[in-house]
């Protein structure tokens, strides 16, 4: 029997962890993630779990604590966001190149400078090259699901990745929504145990960890964190199918929203994606083919599968909520891009950079996107300018 | 038990293991093996290492010189790292996850740059939570991994490739950083300073105190470098006794706020005995540099002082 409530973005992460009881959370406060912390030492100091929470001085000593904690041979977790995550930037590298499971938090704001509390993508971008899964949620819904299924992809043999949940900085993390939740007892026999094979408190089989790694072997342990990255899609995918079993949602790397005869196409992630939704739902009934593909999974990048799903389209507009400041376009932009090459599929494809340090975006907005799109298709697929920023003044 | 060192060396195999490709006449390994050997025998060890000569030189993939668990991930988190395993450790054990009858210790080690500088954040956050473990500095005064660059413990005058002795300017114009004083600012159990220093037995003895006591502590030791000091690697020994003789290095400890000079020279020696043998303070003795010597002297004299009343304020009883 699932629960049903309401709660906001962090109180659904926080009760996801909860129910997970992860063996130690060592986290720091920073807007809009400290909530998580927050309700969780609120568990830890009425006994409600087993784990062991360190209010660590800075982020950089959260990763580098849940780095010790999980190499230890324990599960551990964290929540960030923004400057916290570029604080964290090093030991994420470290984190992934150890092969260690730890599961993440991100809810999703501006990294300063100036300094901005707001939602915008450019924490999570910045690492997306750090060998951890990115997994993406419009809805506090799928925050809580997302966690839920987080060890069971990390902690697959094959993949051994770190992994985090994004939502976005209060348009999710504070919106209190409706919400189904799973019962304790259901949650802990989905999760499982932790098993790792090798782990620094088995005084049986002393190991070290972390060594010097020179120009003999390095290129190799790379290529073996390069291999993770491509299982950890068959498994996420499994794991997917699990939790329907249990819950009925069903979850792959993305959400196709009319996408089957869809002739243009917004490509986004998190939030947006509702309101990418309502805007196609809208159009539709103006009897324009309007269609989403919601981005979930970022790290791993489903390559192979967004061209395929975007090949029967005639124009694509990518929406970044982060600039890469490169003159080239987003970083989803890019990735999907680079995809339909690969894959021999040549769409109109233009890159829009959106949202930044908060900045909103209605279903106007996107209607403009979609209105761009039936230009370029009435013009041949002649594109004009790919490299274009939605909802900024003075362009 | 009365201090032998024969029987211990003896009697405790090292859980350094040779093979490791520290240099000839480096006071690291000494140090290292010497304080793990204050481990009980049955007892396992978890070593955190930052980055630094040490990590570099005893953990080449796919060789480990260590017996123990062992994890280095960065520069300035050795401390927060090994935070991390022993929060593990304790949850874990609490939920019966570890078998009862076996206890882990947690033992870190940074060099000065890793300690002093970078990692001096993440230190000082592990201690001030609580963590039961030792962090060990060992200080060689200055960044000798990446080629002998200043550090905060560097002393003053030295002759680094980041403070050259110049014409112009000559040497570390700063003086170093008191990092045990901010330590036991920290309110911990168990503070002390030491070096290996006749027979070893202060820094046994220390690494036993903090080992075994409940909490976070913290013990600095003198470890010099050959190479950054420019000393002759047989002379490491007579290195250390020179710094302790001249005062330089006050062997000490401070148990819950309490000090204890533990050694107090019969005859306190001049500092140039100490500055003399190395090639880091050789342009102190050029004819017209007479002041840095006598500055140096001077420094070395208050902060033995300030050690001094420190001792007879905090003993005092009233």
């Amino acid at each position: 029997m699932s629960i049903r409530e309401r709660l906001s973005g962090n109180e659904a992460a926080a009760i996801a962890m909860k129910q997970i009881n992860p063996d130690v959370v060592a986290a720091f406060p920073i807007t809009p993630s400290t909530e998580i912390p927050q309700y969780f030492s609120s568990f830890v100091n009425n006994g409600v779990v087993d784990t062991e929470f360190v209010a660590v001085e800075s982020e950089h000593s959260a990763m580098s604590a849940c780095i010790g904690a999980e190499a230890a041979g324990s599960r551990a977790m964290t929540a960030t966001s923004a400057n916290g995550l570029s604080y964290m930037w090093e030991v994420l590298y470290i984190a992934s190149s150890l092969r260690l499971p730890i599961v993440m938090n991100l809810v999703n704001r501006a990294v300063s400078g100036p300094i901005n509390i707001h939602n915008d993508h450019s924490d999570a971008m910045g690492v997306r090259d750090s060998g951890w899964i990115q997994i993406f949620s419009e809805t506090n819904q799928e925050v809580y699901d997302n966690l839920i299924m987080a060890h069971q992809i990390a902690e697959n043999k094959k993949v051994l990745l770190p992994l985090m949940v994004c939502q976005d900085g209060f348009i999710t993390s504070h919106s209190i929504e409706n919400i189904e939740l799973l019962e304790d007892d259901v949650v802990k026999k989905f999760v499982g145990t932790y098993k790792p094979e090798h782990y620094l408190l088995n005084d049986k089989e002393p190991i070290s960890i972390g060594p010097l790694d020179l120009q003999g072997y390095l290129f190799e342990h790379k290529m073996q964190q390069s291999e993770a990255m491509f299982n950890s899609k068959q498994v996420i995918l499994e794991v997917a199918d699990k939790f329907e079993k249990i819950t009925g949602r069903k979850y792959g790397f993305f959400e196709e929203y009319r996408l089957n005869d869809a002739e243009l196409v917004v490509v986004c992630m998190n939030s947006t994606a509702g309101t990418a939704k309502a805007t196609a739902d809208k159009l539709r009934e103006q009897g324009i083919k309007a269609g989403v593909l919601k981005v979930r999974v970022f790290r791993p990048f489903p390559a192979e599968e967004i061209a395929k799903a975007l090949s029967n389209s005639k124009a694509i507009a990518i929406l970044d909520k982060a600039d890469s400041l490169n003159a080239a376009g987003g970083a989803l932009f890019e990735d999907t891009v680079s995809s339909l090459y690969t894959s021999n599929i040549h769409i109109p494809a233009i890159s829009y950079v959106y949202g930044i340090g908060g900045r909103d975006v209605k279903i106007d907005d996107i209607e403009k996107v979609y209105k761009d799109l039936n230009e370029i298709v009435n013009n041949n697929g002649n594109i004009n300018y790919p490299y274009r920023h939605l909802g900024v003044r003075g362009i | 038990m009365a201090y032998n060192v024969k029987e211990i060396v003896g009697q405790k195999p090292s859980r350094l293991t040779s093979g490791h490709r520290m240099c000839a006449g480096c006071g690291a390994p000494p140090v290292a093996r010497m304080i793990l050997r204050a481990v009980k025998p049955e007892d396992h060890v978890v070593v955190a290492n930052a980055t630094g000569c040490m990590e570099v030189s005893t953990f080449i993939y796919p060789y480990t010189a260590w017996t123990d668990s062992f994890i280095h991930t960065a520069f300035e988190n050795a401390a927060s790292t090994l935070s991390g395993v022993e929060a593990a450790y304790k949850s874990m054990k609490a939920q019966g996850k570890l078998p009862k009858d076996k206890n882990t210790k947690f033992i870190a080690f940074g060099g000065d740059g890793g300690t002093y500088d970078i990692g001096l954040q993440s230190l000082s956050g592990a201690m001030e939570r609580g963590h039961d473990m030792v962090y060990v500095c060992y200080d060689n005064g200055a960044y000798m991994n990446t080629g002998i660059q200043r550090s905060s413990a560097t002393p003053k005058y030295a002759d680094t490739t980041t403070t050259p002795a110049g014409t112009k300017i000559p040497g570390k114009m700063q003086a170093r950083k008191d990092l045990a004083k901010i330590m036991v600012g920290h309110h911990l159990p168990y503070v002390a300073q030491t070096a290996p220093y006749l027979n070893f037995k202060d820094l046994y003895e220390k690494a036993e105190k903090a080992i075994y006591t409940e909490g976070p502590c913290f013990l600095n030791v003198l470890s010099p470098c050959p190479r950054g000091w420019g000393y002759n690697t047989e002379d490491l020994m007579l290195i250390n006794k020179l710094a302790i003789e001249t005062c330089y290095w006050p062997l000490y400890e401070v148990e819950n706020g309490v000090y204890k000079i533990n050694y107090k020279p019969a005859k306190k020696l001049p500092i140039e005995e100490f500055l003399k043998p190395q090639k880091r303070f050789k342009h102190m003795f050029n004819p017209g540099n007479e002041w840095m010597i006598e500055d140096f002297q001077k420094e070395v004299d208050s902060r033995w002082q300030e050690l001094l009343n420190l001792e007879e304020i905090t003993n005092k009883k009233d």
